[in-house]
């Protein structure tokens, strides 16, 4: 795992980060080079968390910054806070590490980068809330988990703690970060997702109201209530202000995290050169853009959504003009129908037939009633889940049919662009089947 | 207050009575499921969707304020 950063001068100081025009990035991750931050360098770089001492004295301030959430919803994140503090009774709150989504590393790398940023941010809005029942959820990496109890307990040495920080186990699935399975998982269940209402936030963990919240969010929180608001719009754009982390594949296989401002052009993150044929926004739940299209846009609800797609997570893939979408869609179609929670009807159903009919696809002169089949389970799964899973997995799919509709055409010849199908989207080795792995 | 219908979808599983008693509303796909009518419930029909939320087995049909 690498990462770097798209602002040419990585070497600007941190502590300009004052508010005298300077933008500071990057922002979550150290000046120099990708070293682990230990809790004296934080110290000297950021100071000790600036607790107000009064619950719900950061919330407009964060509604000031416009800070929304970097898990993919981009909700606003001061909605969440008010609506939990306002919900009384012993809230509890969670940091959300589980990063399901194959295509991405970055709150991995960040926890690992970074760890005392994100527990930072985890005890300021406990504090904002009022809530000092606290966790942090993790997949069970030994070594990110070893560093998180590592940098919790010079914490607890230093003394710079609300309070206590508990650490939650995620399975390794798709799904896992969903609020409601965190929830659920958190309380002691299965990390599947729930119908909502209620909402976490209403009736999270053990029925109490929950603040779940990305990681990544959490470390952008921690440094609102150091430099506030107008530090934070210093990056990005108006109506998405700030900066976030991306997961970058380059058509040359290369996967870096990075740190970039919102709002900013999508060729200048990724190659988009004659050798790029597509481009693939939000994960496995985002959409295709055309490579020609991609390239006028820029990283931002803004542009993506009019076009189908969204920022997400920021997880970004250029496509190599030498590949297959349409077995590449087939491959992730199969994975996100085994990462069906398997509790919903239409989804436990319409994904594995979807995925069946992408395969046909991308095999050579495929059925032709395959596209249409596709196109009406897509329609009968979407929008009838108890999560999103569903409506993720066909915006994925739907965006590869009209993208890649030269592809299918050439597979009607009996051709193909890769005749190999060599595997280009990351997708985990080993898809886990049995009801344990999801606990 | 207006209701919507909404099916808890990881409760159902398909029994398929609420498309019996409230056809009106509610069809099934081809695996069973019931397809609910967007929308706020007319209240002509008032009487038939308190049994259908009532009568459905695994109680997966709720009857929600409409947004």
């Amino acid at each position: 795992m690498t990462y770097g950063t798209t602002v040419p001068h990585q070497a600007r100081q941190a502590q300009t980060a004052g508010g005298d025009g300077d933008a500071g990035l990057p922002r979550l991750l150290p000046v120099h080079g990708a070293v682990p931050v230990d809790l004296r360098t934080h110290r000297q770089r950021f100071g000790d968390p600036p607790y107000s001492g009064q619950a719900g004295r950061l919330i407009p301030v964060l509604k000031a910054a416009g800070l929304t959430g970097r898990g993919g919803a981009a909700f606003p994140v001061h909605r969440k806070l008010a609506a939990v503090a306002r919900a009384g009774t012993k809230p509890v709150v969670i940091g959300n590490g589980a990063e399901g989504e194959p295509a991405s590393d970055k709150d991995k790398s960040l926890l690992w980068i970074s760890p005392h940023l994100v527990l930072d941010g985890l005890q300021l809005a406990a504090e904002a809330v009022g809530s000092t029942a606290v966790g942090l959820y993790l997949h069970r990496n030994p070594r990110l988990q070893e560093r998180l109890r590592a940098a919790m307990a010079e914490r607890a040495a230093a003394g710079v703690d609300f309070a206590g920080v508990e650490i939650f186990d995620a399975p390794p699935r798709f799904l896992a970060g969903e609020e409601s399975a965190l929830a659920s998982r958190v309380s002691g269940g299965l990390a599947r997702p729930r119908f909502k209402p209620p909402m976490v936030f209403e009736r999270g963990v053990v029925g109490r109201p929950t603040l779940v919240h990305n990681v990544e969010t959490l470390a952008h929180l921690a440094l609102i209530a150091r430099f506030g608001p107008r530090w934070f719009r210093l990056a990005g754009t108006a109506d998405e202000p700030g900066s976030m982390l991306c997961t970058l594949h380059q058509a040359d296989g290369r996967r870096d995290v990075v740190e970039t401002e919102l709002g900013t052009p999508l060729r200048s993150l990724l190659t988009l050169d004659g050798h790029v044929q597509a481009v693939l926004s939000g994960g496995y739940h985002g959409a295709w853009l055309p490579a020609a299209d991609a390239a006028r846009m820029t990283l931002s609800n803004g542009h993506l959504e009019p076009a189908g797609a969204f920022v997400g997570a920021g997880a970004l893939v250029a496509l190599p003009a030498d590949r297959c979408g349409i077995a590449e869609a087939a491959r992730v179609a199969r994975y996100l129908a085994l990462e069906s929670a398997g509790q919903c009807g239409p989804c436990f159903n319409g994904l594995p037939r979807i995925a069946a009919a992408m395969y046909e696809i991308a095999s050579p002169r495929p059925d032709p009633r395959a596209v249409t089949d596709m196109i009406h389970w897509a329609g009968l799964v979407e929008g009838r889940g108890a999560c999103h899973h569903p409506d993720g997995s066909v915006r994925f799919i739907r965006s590869a049919l009209h993208v890649f509709r030269d592809e299918i055409t050439l597979h009607g010849q009996g051709r193909c662009v890769d005749p190999d199908r060599r595997p280009f989207l990351p997708l985990p080795r080993d898809v886990a089947l049995s009801a344990a792995d999801w606990s | 207050m207006r209701k919507q219908l909404r099916v808890d979808p990881t409760a159902c599983s398909g029994h398929g009575l609420c498309a019996e008693l409230l056809p009106e509303l509610i069809t099934l796909d081809e695996w069973g499921y019931p397809i609910v009518a967007d929308g706020p419930v007319p209240r002509s029909l008032d009487r038939h969707v308190r049994r259908a939320v009532t009568d459905c087995p695994v109680l997966a049909l709720k009857l929600l304020p409409a947004p």
